[in-house]
């Protein structure tokens, strides 16, 4: 899928043609440079690969420089493969893609849906009613005490007499990858390179989201 | 650069209200759409908070609708809004007048700013 490397900066809300209050995320999306082709014969599968978001010299380890330098890019923070890229449009024509050439918001078309990937916020220990929905015991009478949020019964007794492998239980949650699929793009600002994108998106104010379309 | 605001300032438009704040009282003119026909709507009451900032701030007005309180938010830039008349000052010591929810009739009475 043809995709780009992005940036979450935050919510905010416009008004539609119609004059309806939309919520939307706000997102710094490239400019992406291809860095490099997978394909077939040499890698064993076929791949674009994109790098967004400028880093400094000193904190590139020298076979990241080396890898930068074959394209005559900066070095960059994040890069991420995409498979079955197909022909984009670059620099206002639409051609399959070379290493060095750079891949912008424009790919987009205002009111297509988009799939938005991020690590979701993490959440620390959870109990089971956050981390998997239980429901508690949702009885404050008929001898319940202290009992709320608790999971309840881990399983039968004398047969198995073991809890069962990836029984539901508390633990950490988030910080994880979370996709949203069938988003809206809103609207397409090149010039500043921002996508507005309908509805809230994983991850924190600042974090990297993977935007495919 | 502050992107928000680009993105803020690029596709809400800005109008131009007359000051208002809590314990005021406002008539707010509300265009309604049926169909295709836009007809105008008034709202009177008592605004009884403020809130947000930038181009997404709303502010509640109350009325009272016979015996019964009505609270309308409105976004304060939405494109429906006609405009907000002014129609009286009133004198409260606090940015959010919740405690009227609980008054009624004479009690519910806000005084008038003087000038």
């Amino acid at each position: 899928m043809q995709g780009i490397i992005g940036k979450k900066l935050g919510m905010t809300s416009i008004f539609s043609a119609e004059g309806k209050n939309i919520p939307c995320t706000v997102v710094e999306a490239g400019p992406c440079v291809v860095t490099q082709i997978r394909t077939l014969e040499k890698d064993g599968y076929e791949a674009v690969q994109l790098a967004y978001d400028d880093k400094k010299e000193k904190h590139t380890t020298k076979p990241e420089a080396g890898h930068f330098a074959k394209t005559k890019t900066t070095p960059k923070k994040k890069i991420v493969e995409f498979r079955d890229f197909g022909q984009a449009k670059v620099n206002g024509e639409y051609k399959e893609v070379q290493p060095g050439d750079t891949i912008s918001v424009e790919i987009f078309i205002e009111g297509e849906w988009c799939d938005v990937s991020g690590k979701s916020k993490g959440k620390g220990f959870q109990g089971v009613v956050k981390r998997h929905g239980f429901s508690g015991v949702n009885d404050q009478t008929h001898g319940q005490h202290n009992r709320n949020r608790a999971p309840g019964s881990l399983g039968a007794s004398s047969y198995p007499s073991r809890v069962f492998k990836g029984m539901r239980m508390g633990g950490h949650d988030g910080d994880k990858t979370v996709k949203m699929i069938s988003l809206r793009v809103l609207k397409v600002i090149p010039e500043s390179n921002l996508l507005l994108i309908k509805g809230s998106v994983p991850g924190p104010k600042g974090s990297y989201l993977i935007i495919e379309r | 650069m502050d992107y928000l605001k680009v993105v803020e300032d690029k596709f809400v438009e800005k109008q131009e209200f007359v000051k208002f704040s809590s314990g005021d009282t406002v008539t707010v003119h509300y265009k309604i759409v049926e169909g295709t026909k836009e007809r105008i709507q008034q709202f009177r009451g008592v605004v009884i908070q403020r809130k947000g900032e930038g181009h997404t701030a709303t502010f509640t007005v109350r009325k009272m609708s016979g015996a019964y309180g009505v609270e309308r938010i409105f976004p304060l830039y939405s494109p429906f809004i006609d405009k907000v008349e002014v129609n009286k000052h009133g004198k409260v010591r606090r940015a959010r007048i919740y405690y009227l929810r609980g008054l009624t009739g004479k009690k519910a009475r806000i005084q008038e700013k003087r000038f």
